[in-house]
C-alpha cells in the first residue's frame, strides 16, 4: 500500500527571500506547509549587554544598527526614552526636523519593503523604481548627517547640528514628486491580476489573534485594528500634525499592502506640514548638564572644549527610575525600556523589537498554504534581522 | 497619581495581599507583585481591565543588590483604553522559575524564550522552551551581570571601553 510522509526542508539562512539571515525549517506535505520553525540569532551582537557598559550618549550609534533600513526612527525612539528619563525639553525646530526625518525614514523603509516584497513575488520593475526614490532619501541623509545609513544624527536634547540650507528644497521637491511615483507603483501592482492572485487571501490573521500575538504596526492595522502610536500614545510632537490612520478589512497580504501604501502618502503629508512649520531657532536644548555644546563653541572657546570633553568622556548622571518609550516605527512598535540606578550608564536597556514579535506569527499565517506563499508572508511581515537578533 | 490609576485601584481591591509596591515615575505606573499570584493577576488584567496586548517581557538582574536576584518585567498595553501598565515580580536565584504567561497571551512565547536564553529563568509549562538568540549548545546566560562583557573565553578588554 502506498504511504505518504512529510518532508523536512531547510530554507535559509542565505535564502534571498528571507531578507537577511532568517532560517526556516519547513515541514511539507507535498507543497503544503505543515509546520514552520524559525531559527534566529545569526546576527546577534549583544546590543543590550553592550549598552550596560556605555554612557547614554555612547549607546546612540548602536541603535541605528538595529533596524538598519530605518536608522533615524531607531535613534528617535532611544533619545525620546532618554529625554523622558532626564526630563529634557526639546526646542521646536529640532522637534520638527526629527518628525520630518522620521517620516522620510518611514518612506524609505516602506520603499524597501515594497521593492523586496514585489521582487519576491516576481514583479521586478517595482524594485528598480522604488530603489530610485530611496536613493533620494539616502542623499538627504547624507546631506544632513554625512552618512547614508548609520546616520546617528539626533542627540539627547535635539540634533547634532542644524540642517544645511539646501535641505528644505531637496525634501520639498521629493515630497512633491512622491505621490506621482506612488501612483506609478500602484499602476504596476494594485490591479495587476498576478499580484492579486498572490496576495489576496494570503497570510490571513484575525484582529484578535494579531493583538494576542503582540503584532504591531502596519501588520496590525492591516487586520483592521485602528491603532497608531503617533496618534493614540503620542510622542515627540506628533499631536500637532494631521494625518489619517489607514486600516484593512480582510486581514490578508493585499490589505497590508494597501495600508502601507496609504501610510506612505500620509507620511508625505506629515513631511509637508513639518516643512511649513519649520522656523529658524536653536536645535539643541539649553541643558548643559546633559547636552553636548554646539560645535562653534567647542572649536573656539576653552570652556566649550572642556564641556565637550566632560560630556563625551563622563556623560551625565541619570536619576534613579525606569522609563519605557514606545514609538511607531515603520515596522511596528519599537520600545526602549531604560532602568537607571543613578549612574552615567543604564543598569539595563531593553529594546522591544517590532520585527521579533511580528515574526512569531509566521507559523500561524502560513500553515496550510503553499510553500510559494510563504515567501509572500515573509515579505508582508516586513522583518529586518538586525533588529530581531540585536 | 499612581494611587488613582484605575488598574491600581482594582488590583488593590482584588489582590491586596499580593501587591508589594506601586510606583509612578514620569507618568508611568509600575506595580510590583508577588510571584505566586502573577498569572492570576495577568489574567485578571487581560480579562477584566482590557489589557489585551502584551507589549514586552523582559528581566532585570540585581546581582548582590537585592535579596531576590531577578525581576521579571511585563509591559502591558490596553488598546481599548489607550493605557499602559508595567507589572514586575521578583524571582529568586534558588527557585529560578516562574509560570509562563503564554497561557494568557500567545505572544509571550518568544519573549519568554529570550528571557530563558539570556537570563536563565525557567518558565513552567512553556510550550517550547529552547534558546532563541544563542546557539543550543551555548553555556551561560549572557545578560546576567556576572557574565563577562567580552565573553567567557577571552581576557577582559583593558582598552578604552569605559
Amino acid at each position: 500500500m502506498a504511504t505518504t510522509e512529510t518532508m523536512t526542508l531547510n530554507m535559509g539562512p542565505q535564502h534571498p527571500s528571507t531578507h537577511g539571515v532568517l532560517r526556516l525549517v519547513l515541514e511539507l506535505d507535498g507543497e503544503v506547509i505543515v509546520k514552520v520553525t524559525p531559527h534566529i540569532g545569526y546576527l546577534h551582537r549583544g546590543v543590550e549587554k553592550l549598552a550596560e557598559h556605555r554612557t547614554y550618549h555612547q549607546i546612540l550609534p548602536l541603535t541605528d544598527r538595529l533596524d538598519y533600513l530605518a536608522p533615524m526612527s531607531n535613534n528617535l525612539g532611544y533619545i525620546l526614552a532618554v529625554e523622558k528619563l532626564m526630563g529634557v525639553e526639546v526646542p521646536e525646530r529640532a522637534e520638527t526636523i526629527r518628525i520630518i526625518m522620521a517620516e522620510l525614514t518611514r518612506l524609505e523603509s516602506h520603499l524597501v519593503w515594497l521593492a523586496t516584497h514585489a521582487l519576491d513575488i516576481g514583479a521586478m520593475t517595482v524594485f528598480i523604481y522604488a530603489f530610485r526614490e530611496r536613493e533620494t532619501i539616502m542623499e538627504t541623509y547624507e546631506l544632513i548627517s554625512g552618512a547614508r545609513m548609520t546616520s546617528n544624527f539626533f542627540r539627547v536634547g535635539g540634533l547634532s547640528q542644524d540642517v544645511p540650507d539646501e535641505f528644505v528644497k531637496k525634501v520639498s521637491d521629493f515630497i512633491d514628486s512622491m505621490p506621482g511615483y506612488l501612483d506609478q507603483y500602484e499602476g504596476l501592482l494594485t490591479t495587476n491580476p498576478i499580484w492579486l492572485k498572490r496576495t489576496v487571501g494570503n497570510g490571513v490573521i484575525s484582529a484578535e489573534a494579531a493583538i494576542d500575538m503582540g503584532i504591531t504596526g502596519p501588520a496590525l492595522r492591516g487586520s483592521g485594528v485602528d491603532w497608531d502610536l503617533r496618534r493614540d500614545d503620542t510622542y515627540g510632537g506628533y499631536d500637532k500634525y494631521q494625518f489619517e490612520v489607514p486600516t484593512g478589512e480582510k486581514c490578508d497580504t493585499y490589505d497590508r499592502y494597501k495600508v502601507r501604501l496609504i501610510e506612505m502618502r500620509e507620511a508625505c503629508k506629515i513631511v509637508r506640514q513639518g516643512l511649513d512649520r519649520l522656523k529658524p531657532g536653536p536645535v539643541l536644548a539649553d541643558c548643559p548638564q546633559v547636552c553636548y555644546p554646539p560645535k562653534e563653541s567647542v572649536y573656539n572657546s576653552i570652556e566649550g572644549l572642556i564641556h565637550h570633553f566632560k560630556i563625551a568622556s563622563e556623560g551625565f548622571q541619570a536619576p534613579e527610575g525606569e522609563v519605557y518609550q514606545g514609538i511607531e516605527n515603520p515596522k511596528g512598535e519599537l520600545g526602549f525600556y531604560i532602568v537607571s540606578e543613578g549612574a552615567n550608564k543604564p543598569e539595563r536597556l531593553r529594546i522591544r523589537p517590532p520585527s521579533f514579535v511580528n515574526l512569531q506569527a509566521i507559523e500561524q499565517m502560513s500553515v496550510g498554504s503553499m510553500i510559494a506563499d510563504l515567501v509572500a508572508v515573509i515579505g508582508t511581515l516586513d522583518v529586518v534581522l538586525g533588529e530581531i537578533d540585536r | 497619581m499612581a494611587e488613582n490609576n484605575r488598574a491600581v485601584l482594582k488590583l488593590k481591591e482584588k489582590f491586596a495581599a499580593s501587591i508589594i509596591d506601586v510606583v509612578e515615575f514620569r507618568g508611568e505606573v509600575t506595580v510590583t507583585v508577588a510571584k505566586d499570584s502573577i498569572i492570576e493577576i495577568l489574567s485578571f488584567l487581560k480579562q477584566s481591565l482590557q489589557f489585551n496586548q502584551l507589549t514586552d517581557v523582559t528581566a532585570l538582574d540585581y546581582l548582590g543588590k537585592k535579596v531576590d536576584r531577578f525581576m521579571m518585567v511585563y509591559q502591558l498595553l490596553s488598546i481599548a483604553n489607550k493605557d499602559r501598565l508595567r507589572i514586575k515580580t521578583p524571582v529568586s536565584e534558588a527557585d529560578c522559575s516562574i509560570p509562563t504567561a503564554t497561557q494568557v497571551w500567545k505572544g509571550a512565547n518568544w519573549l519568554e524564550r529570550e528571557v530563558y536564553d539570556l537570563f536563565g529563568i525557567n518558565f513552567d509549562k512553556h510550550p517550547d522552551l529552547r534558546r532563541i538568540l544563542m546557539t543550543d549548545d551555548w553555556v551561560g546566560h549572557p545578560l546576567r551581570k556576572d557574565y563577562p562583557l567580552q565573553g567567557p573565553d577571552r581576557e577582559p578588554y583593558k582598552g578604552r571601553l569605559s
